[in-house]
């Protein structure tokens, strides 16, 4: 198997002959990795996902899942993907064991079988107390846990996750954060997520796309385009009066210099390196920095950069805006 | 976790498991199951013993024999008999009707999209729905049965355990037939008003256009051509044939059965082709 478990080609997705929700979109994503897919709401994040997870039918273009064509192998892709929608999906009149054996039968996993992985399962999302207690007592952490356990019945490659921790608390957020990286470390999974949490990204992916108005603007790893976006902020402050610019522009990697209120406002790459050498620069024509911070760019600065400040009216289906109302009702539970 | 699921998944490991998570809705909700006994018991005891339509005819004229009139009318004396069949008709169309309206809730919920992302086969989520519905009903057929037998339902003179196979046998024809009627119409359907008002205009003018009540016969010339495509006229009469009149018609029954057949045959293929151009959009 090559390397990339999932790859698109020009993947297009209209709806009603006008409305471009995905315009050919291209990206690869690589075997064990964390990839996520970010967005302002109505970019075609989820209609992104629902094409790969074949309950979408693309309008043009084609995409691959672990090698399999998404349109043409669409039953064969189902079996060997995992998913764990944006919606809470369980039945609420069951419960939460039940939930798991009903989406095991769906797969055709034996009973018995099923009966083993659902321990490991419950036991992994901690919810081995809870098994036996109907859905609807669930609060909407319990319930994304109960989504995250149904998606992995079938011991997935790849596992799909729309908007994972969307309307839950800090707490149960850091601890769905945990969940995944577990999955990836101890079970060599690939995942596929989407969110519009920046820290979240920047705390989980090991590479982003980021997409807008359907077409993704720009793809790599966190880190990478922090850096793309002009290195990190060093502010600095020295005791004595003159205008100390050019000198602090003649250290490495210095890319500009702003004065502003007094203070030295420096873009730089490489912070943690350079903010030493500039003190040391002007330690040496005899200077004295009285103060230094350092702050690096979050995931913020890059998504504004790539998606702009307006605020996003999008128009949104009916159907969408019901089923995510519901979910938001169900999550503050 | 590693390796791959290597389970294939089964057409009918995936029907029951839909299927029955339909029907715990239901019996293991104990008020929703008590509910869907006791209305039955309403409605027979409302249209069948209030509304005694022998008790119209004066006993006192002389030379009238009431029992003959009954009989050449309706094919059998007891007109509560008659009306308890009606009764199994009328509770078939009113449960499988809901089984279209579960589909919408499903898309509404986020269920459908689930289900759709797992390798199951459309067309099995789609007749989950079906054979919920009509379990649900002959379950129900079946309780109105022997409430009607101890309220005295009198059962024809040939009658058999056999017969009441064949009654089971057409109401899941109907019933599969019914239900994948009311699917086909909701399948596209996001919002619950749409289907709730097609439901609401067709349901009653569909029990009415029928020999559920009244027998078609006696219908005014207008009326009789839509009792006569009616699949529920058909039901009825092979359920009264078989279950109260004393001499079957064979020849009227098997046409009964050939009619529930074909219709239920060709609407489960339109439910089933829609589901694989709707589900996927």
């Amino acid at each position: 198997m090559s390397d990339d478990v999932i790859k698109t080609e020009g993947l297009t997705k209209i709806f009603n002959k006008h409305l471009v929700a995905v315009d050919h979109v291209n990206f690869e994503v690589k075997n064990g990795e964390i990839f996520g897919f970010l967005g302002p709401n109505g970019a075609g994040k989820t209609t992104t996902i629902n094409m790969l997870i074949t309950i979408l039918r693309p309008t043009a273009g084609k995409a691959t899942v672990l090698g399999r064509d998404i349109i043409k192998e669409d039953s064969e892709v189902r079996s060997v993907i995992g998913v764990v929608p944006q919606e809470y999906t369980a039945d609420e009149d069951l419960t939460g064991l039940e939930n798991i054996f009903l989406c095991a039968d769906m797969y055709g996993i034996p009973r018995k079988v099923a009966k083993e992985r659902a321990e490991e399962l419950l036991k992994l999302v901690e919810l081995t107390d809870f098994k036996n207690k109907k859905v609807q007592t669930y609060s909407g952490g319990m319930r994304r846990r109960l989504e995250l356990a149904c998606g992995l019945i079938n011991r997935p490659k790849v596992l799909f996750l729309d908007e994972p921790t969307l309307g839950l608390d800090v707490q149960t957020r850091t601890a769905t954060w945990s969940y995944i990286r577990r999955l990836k470390k101890e079970y060599g999974m690939t995942l596929f997520m989407t969110t519009h949490y920046l820290e979240e990204a920047d705390a989980l992916c090991d590479r982003v796309a980021i997409i807008d108005h359907g077409k993704i603007v720009v793809v790599g790893s966190p880190e990478e385009l922090k850096r793309n976006l002009g290195g990190d902020v060093i502010t600095l402050g020295i005791k004595e009066d003159a205008d100390v610019s050019d000198i602090i522009r003649s250290a490495k990697h210095v890319k500009d210099v702003k004065k502003e209120n007094g203070a030295y406002r420096i873009k730089a790459e490489f912070g943690e390196i350079t903010a030493p050498s500039i003190i040391e620069v002007l330690r040496q024509k005899g200077y004295t920095v009285t103060r230094l911070s350092l702050t690096e760019p979050t995931l913020n600065e890059v998504y504004l950069e790539y998606t702009g400040k307006s605020l996003r009216d999008s128009e949104e289906s009916r159907e969408n805006v019901m089923i995510q109302r519901m979910t938001m009702r169900r999550a503050r539970q | 976790m590693t390796e791959a699921s290597s389970y294939s998944p089964s057409m009918l490991r995936g029907l029951w498991a839909l299927t029955n998570r339909e029907l715990k809705k239901w019996y293991k909700a104990p008020l929703i199951f008590f509910l869907s006994i006791i209305q039955p018991i309403i409605w027979m005891g409302l249209l069948g013993k209030a509304m005694n339509l022998s008790a119209l005819i004066p006993t006192n004229i002389p030379g009238l024999d009431v029992d003959a009139v009954m009989k050449t009318s309706l094919g059998t004396s007891d007109y509560f008999s008659f009306m308890a069949v009606g009764m199994i008709g009328m509770t078939a169309l009113f449960t499988t009707m809901f089984s279209g309206m579960s589909v919408v809730w499903d898309r509404r919920l986020g269920f459908l999209n689930k289900v759709l992302s797992t390798p199951v086969s459309r067309g099995v989520i789609i007749f989950s729905k079906v054979l919920s519905a009509t379990l649900r009903s002959m379950f129900q057929a079946g309780i109105i049965i022997l409430i009607a037998f101890a309220f005295g339902l009198k059962f024809g003179a040939g009658f058999s355990l056999l017969n009441l196979l064949g009654v089971f046998g057409i109401l899941f024809l109907l019933c599969v037939g019914l239900s994948s009627a009311f699917i086909a119409i909701t399948i596209r359907s996001t919002r619950m008003e749409t289907p709730m008002a097609v439901m609401n205009l067709i349901s009653l003018p569909m029990m009415f256009a029928s020999n559920a009540m009244f027998p078609s016969k006696l219908m005014p010339d207008w009326l009789q051509p839509v009792a006569h495509v009616n699949p529920l006229s058909y039901a009825n009469d092979a359920v009264r044939q078989l279950l109260i009149f004393d001499a079957i018609d064979y020849t009227q029954l098997a046409m009964d059965f050939a009619y529930v057949g074909v219709f239920a045959v060709i609407v489960a293929s339109i439910g089933i082709v829609l589901s694989w151009r709707f589900l996927r959009k």
